[in-house]
């Protein structure tokens, strides 16, 4: 029995560490921007899926330059997005801007299913498939491509917020716009730089996890769903508190599927959030918004 | 009359259809979607456009609605009538039940609880098997018969489904124009403004979570016996976002523009399959887009449009553009 509480455990991380990596890209947008960007789940099908159609074949490139590649492509696909969907529709309503990025993760799919059809693709793994044995559970090397390089970019994350003049620039536009704009800061260019960051994000997840749940062009929309839960589990807003509510969700499904039903285990997922929202209607690290009258 | 004129504008139309095309695919089946669509759209609108409350999960009460006309007249034979009633009590106790603790929530953490309940109402659609069919779906419903008249061709599915679109606008232009239409404007204007006008908050937007949860259970009854089978697909969470976008798009705080939205995005895929391959990627654009340019809605933005052009021919002289009723809402 403990054995297999552990395999739960470690399948819960990895599967968590996708999510917060989704979760924390959905903060910093929100964070940036005010928007909860539904397109979010897209950038990592897209990471997922360029590497693989640039990796692929006889031609195909070598893969560490396919991954820096589709991890670029990505953060491309960010920029425009906050250029020509975002930016140009500022002010509008909570529901307007969601519709919005809804229009745009159905046109990326759309884009996607165009030029990769239906079909379910496999990365290969980074560094083989034998797996590890930690008792009686066993490990993937690819879990812990994953579980590292997600930890790896929450720590880079943390130190760009904190560490560096453009990352304080970025926090100083979701404070004040208005303050920001007057003491110089481009706010215009900081957008773009967090929507890019947040695409860079979302492509990682991608790339890391794709050579162990495969992909396809439809991959996103789950992933992205789970991403915003986890946001929102954390507390919106909150991009550690993000990143926590990722890994808990991760246990939960991990843990419940195991141990209680796997088709029922996105529900329980969902129930608990709920419930989390009954009793903490801002999350669990998220401040109490105060309304003004 | 001057209030209800949209109404009959909306009759008349609903009735000169079907007499100029008896046969045409698009009036007898596409018509139908986009009028049930219409009584799902009206009734989200008074959640989202008047009272300012989003729901990611409206497709939740309809499947509920559905499943339970479904399961009631196939498994227990009873009358589709009585089925109906029992669905609408079912989602209206668990919306009532629901409302409570879900309506504490704000903004995008009242986003992410309603999706969640769609979610979970769509696993549970999916996973009790032996009740619902599962993934399968649930087929062999019966048809309605109103008073020994069969309700068993496209045209007559098209008679019935209009009338209770249009028995739904009506309900919700009355609910609207009352004094609990009224509170739930105030509600979206300032929920604390509203309190201390003496409006019960709690009991008004429990109120209008219930009524919509009510039309959405109709319609889904409707959609079972229209279709006779139905599987958990058509309750997922991209027709929650579907149904949003239909008010989104008609414009929020506007019946006929819920209704208009309705149309708009029953009819655009039907059109846009000529397009094969380019279907999606067409639709997602053509739906941002429209949010960009427009984001008061399609409908809304047009009228006012138009009525600014009537306006500016009416006085040649350069009259101060008055803004139509509805702008004073879309500012909060």
């Amino acid at each position: 029995m403990a054995d297999q509480i552990l395999q739960f455990l470690l399948t819960g991380i990895t599967v968590g560490a996708t999510y917060a990596l989704v979760a924390l890209g959905f903060a910093i947008i929100y964070n940036a921007s005010d928007v909860v960007n539904f397109a979010q789940g897209e950038f990592v099908m897209i990471g997922a899926m360029s590497a693989v159609a640039l990796s692929a074949g006889d031609g195909g490139l070598p893969m560490p330059v396919a991954l820096l590649l589709a991890v670029l492509i990505t953060v491309g696909v960010g920029v425009l997005l906050q250029r020509f969907a975002i930016a140009p529709a500022r002010g509008a309503s909570v529901v307007t801007t969601i519709i919005i990025t809804i229009g745009a993760s159905i046109f990326l799919r759309g884009v996607a299913l165009l030029v990769w059809g239906k079909d379910i693709f496999a990365l290969p793994a980074f560094s083989g498939d034998a797996p590890i044995h930690i008792g009686q559970a066993t490990l993937l090397p690819q879990n812990l491509w994953v579980m590292g390089g997600a930890g790896l970019m929450v720590l880079g994350v943390h130190w760009f917020f904190g560490h560096t003049t453009i990352g304080k620039a970025v926090l100083a536009c979701s404070c004040n716009r208005t303050a920001a704009h007057l003491v110089g800061i481009n706010v215009g260019l900081m957008m773009l730089i967090a929507y890019g960051l947040s695409a860079f994000l979302g492509a990682m997840a991608g790339v890391l996890v794709a050579p162990i749940t495969f992909t396809s062009y439809d991959a996103g929309v789950m992933l992205g769903l789970k991403g915003f839960a986890a946001a929102i589990l954390g507390g919106m807003g909150n991009p550690m508190g993000a990143v926590a509510g990722g890994l808990l969700l991760g246990l939960i499904e991990s843990l419940s599927a195991g141990l209680i039903s796997s088709g029922y285990k996105d529900a329980i997922g969902f129930v608990i959030l709920l419930l989390v929202l009954f009793f903490r209607p801002s999350g669990l690290f998220g401040r109490a918004s105060v309304e003004r009258v | 009359m001057k209030r209800l004129r949209g109404l009959f504008l909306l009759t008349l139309l609903v009735v000169i259809l079907p007499l100029l095309f008896p046969d045409n695919y698009y009036v007898t089946v596409v018509a139908v979607s986009a009028a049930l669509h219409a009584i799902l759209a009206v009734g989200l609108n008074l959640l989202m456009g008047y009272a300012g409350l989003i729901s990611l999960g409206h497709a939740a009460f309809f499947g509920i609605g559905a499943y339970t006309s479904g399961i009631v007249t196939t498994r227990f034979g009873l009358d589709p009538w009585s089925a109906m009633a029992a669905g609408m009590l079912l989602t209206g106790t668990i919306a009532f039940v629901m409302a409570r603790p879900i309506l504490r929530l704000k903004g995008h953490y009242l986003a992410m609880a309603t999706l969640g309940l769609g979610i979970i109402v769509q696993i549970v659609l999916v996973q009790t098997e032996e009740l619902t069919g599962g993934p399968d779906g649930l087929g062999g419903i019966p048809p309605l018969s109103l008073f020994g008249w069969e309700v068993d061709s496209d045209l007559r599915w098209y008679m019935l489904m209009s009338a209770v679109m249009l028995l739904v606008v009506w309900l919700a232009l009355n609910i609207i124009d009352s004094r609990s239409g009224r509170a739930l404007r105030a509600l979206h204007g300032s929920e604390v403004a509203a309190e201390m006008m003496g409006i019960d908050t709690t009991v008004t937007k429990t109120g209008v979570f219930v009524v919509a949860a009510l039309s959405a259970s109709l319609a889904g009854s409707l959609f079972a016996h229209q279709q006779a089978f139905i599987s958990p697909d058509s309750f997922n969470f991209f027709f929650s976002i579907e149904l949003v976008t239909m008010v989104v798009l008609g414009g929020m705080a506007s019946t006929f523009g819920a209704v208009f939205g309705a149309f708009v995005l029953t009819f655009l895929p039907e059109l846009l399959v000529i397009f094969e391959d380019y279907e999606v990627m067409i639709f997602g654009a053509i739906l941002m887009l429209m949010m960009i340019f427009l984001p008061q809605g399609l409908f809304v933005g047009l009228r006012d449009l138009l009525r600014r052009l009537l306006q500016q021919q009416r006085a040649p002289a350069p009259a101060p553009v008055v803004p139509a009723g509805e702008d004073k809402h879309d500012a909060a």
